[in-house]
């Protein structure tokens, strides 16, 4: 057979450059941007890695979950928990983090699997309240009040702040990177061929040999993972913790299916233009207080009436351009 | 001992709920044979098919394919067992091309003599398209790509959901000459259709469906028009 199966095409050939050159620039943040810049990418790139898990997770395997904040909050709450009581080193608890919350995804799946469609996500946003009752719960970790942390385990990270800020970026940075690259090779797998399939239609996929339940409870499992890390950096960044702050569905849901939704849902490309217009938004509005949240809401209806398929959707429906070599592409034809 | 029937279908009953589809119908097929079922609609032609592809769970030794058991297996592990669906409808993947169509039927990995050199001889005009998206071609075309995703799993046996559905006469005509060389390659198929003539043609047995009961059957040479027309309208 002549040609063969390929992802690439010359747009997403300039991207992958453009993307390793960005990642450069941004590795040498801390010598360029100063410490608000620094906090604002930190923000930026956990956004981004809660807003592509969360289209991993609706947008490919069809589980709408309004319930992720349950895994934010879990991740900063383990590592606030092993660090401040048990003393473990706050780094080495993000990925103790990721692993507790990919066990603890289990029975929580085992639940939550029974319903479907707008029940599941109702069912998994009450779970997260559960989470955060039991989280409040918990007076060894500050009841409902929440828990800083201690300044001794702080400044054991490093001597000074900005050092310790520093380090923070970088991890963020390093974690982003990990997460979207095991993304890309997830979608770019056999499984990412199932993904796509099982989205399009379940019963097809059932039928074509797909184990759909399987497949949905992996791609779970993982997105627990990975959301529960950026978790436990999000809460590592601020020192403090609360159920409020650590189980808010404001926070960790509703912004982050606005950035998906405007960026383009079932689209890797999507999240990351939904998180340019999202932070550019907050700069410019956020002092406006309750009225930026209703700007914030007019767009998402105006994108959804006017580009369902979400702003980086709406471009590529009109160029065919992909920024990563993801779709497969037949050559020699 | 003699070698079990490829497929054997016994005293199957299926339920909606509360609604019950089927009542005890039983169904044989040897290997490389192909069976008609055909009725009207709603006589329970495309439940008996979900059925046995595992679409819809039955009783455990209600379905025997190569002498084991298979009623209560899981669509997605029946497959991988030698059968394949072409669902009514067609039900590609919008999103995905045609290859990629195809692709998906492949990654169980059966053995066998298809895969996508050979899918490309039997439908050239798939070749051509091959980087189309899977709803840009016309009916026809869309149905060899169903034909052709299902043979990607080296299917022992193929049951076809009303293939000739909303297509034109000569359009149905070549697909039925292409399902006819699928079977000369040894493999069995169930094909349910409206269009009896076709269903006839190319059929060993006949089963005819009414209201969820085999009303007829026998060798497709020995039942005559006048049978399959009390059968089917239950006159």
């Amino acid at each position: 057979m002549s040609g063969g199966v390929t992802r690439a095409t010359r747009a997403s050939n300039i991207g992958l450059v453009l993307a390793l050159a960005c990642l450069v620039a941004l590795a040498f943040a801390p010598f360029w941007a100063g410490r608000d810049g620094m906090r604002l990418l930190i923000d930026a790139y956990l956004y981004l890695v809660l807003a592509s898990l969360w289209n991993l997770l609706a947008g490919y395997a069809g589980l709408v979950s309004v319930g992720q904040q349950a895994f934010v909050g879990l991740g900063g709450y383990v590592l606030f928990g092993l660090a401040a009581l048990a003393g473990v080193p706050p780094l080495l608890c993000i990925p103790i983090a990721g692993i507790a919350a990919a066990i603890i995804a289990i029975p929580v799946a085992a639940i939550t699997f029974r319903l479907r469609g707008a029940y599941f996500a109702i069912g998994s946003w009450v779970m997260a309240e559960v989470f955060r009752l039991v989280a409040s719960q918990i007076s060894a970790l500050g009841g409902g009040s929440g828990i800083s942390l201690p300044a001794g385990i702080v400044t054991a990270m490093a001597a000074s702040r900005h050092g310790r800020e520093i380090l923070v970026y970088w991890v963020a940075l390093g974690l982003m990177v990990a997460i979207l690259g095991g993304i890309v090779a997830l979608l770019r797998s056999r499984h990412g061929l199932a993904l796509t399939a099982l989205r399009d239609n379940e019963m097809a996929a059932r039928s074509n040999g797909i184990d759909v339940r399987r497949t949905k409870l992996v791609v779970f499992i993982l997105v627990a993972a990975g959301t529960a890390m950026a978790g436990a950096l999000i809460f590592l960044q601020r020192l403090r913790i609360s159920p409020d702050a650590g189980f808010s569905v404001n926070d960790w849901t509703a912004f982050v299916i606005f950035i998906t939704v405007i960026g383009g849902i079932g689209r890797f490309e999507g999240p990351f233009v939904g998180v340019v217009v999202f932070f550019v938004l907050r700069e410019t509005l956020a002092d406006l207080g309750s009225l930026y949240l209703m700007i914030l809401g007019a767009i998402a209806i105006l994108v959804m009436l006017k580009a369902p398929r979400g702003l980086f959707g709406f471009i590529a429906e009109r160029t065919d351009t992909q920024l990563l070599p993801l779709q497969r592409r037949v050559r020699g034809v | 001992m003699p070698e079990p029937p490829l497929l054997g279908v016994a005293a199957l009953d299926a339920h909606y709920g509360d609604f019950q589809a089927l009542f005890g119908v039983s169904l044989t097929l040897s290997r490389g044979e192909v069976a008609a079922v055909i009725g009207a609609n709603g006589a329970g032609k495309s439940t008996l098919l979900n059925a046995i592809a595992g679409l819809i769970r039955s009783r455990h030794d209600a379905i025997l394919f190569e002498g084991e058991p298979i009623g209560d297996l899981p669509a997605n592990r029946i497959v991988g067992r030698g059968i394949a669906l072409v669902p009514e409808g067609r039900r590609l993947f919008p999103s995905l091309n045609v290859e990629e169509n195809l692709l998906i039927g492949g990654q169980i990995g059966r053995p066998g003599r298809w895969n996508l050199g050979r899918i490309y001889e039997l439908f050239p005009v798939l070749a051509e398209r091959r980087r189309q998206a899977s709803t840009s071609l016309s009916g026809g075309q869309q149905q060899m790509v169903a034909i052709g995703r299902a043979l990607m799993s080296n299917p022992a046996l193929l049951l076809c959901d009303e293939i000739s559905l909303g297509l034109a006469p000569i359009i149905v005509r070549d697909i039925y000459a292409t399902l006819r060389q699928i079977v000369g390659a040894g493999t069995a198929a169930v094909v349910v259709e409206q269009d009896i003539g076709q269903a006839l043609a190319i059929a060993d047995r006949v089963y005819c469906l009414q209201e969820g009961r085999v009303a007829l059957e026998g060798r497709a040479g020995e039942v005559t028009r006048a049978d399959i027309s009390a059968a089917y309208f239950g006159v």
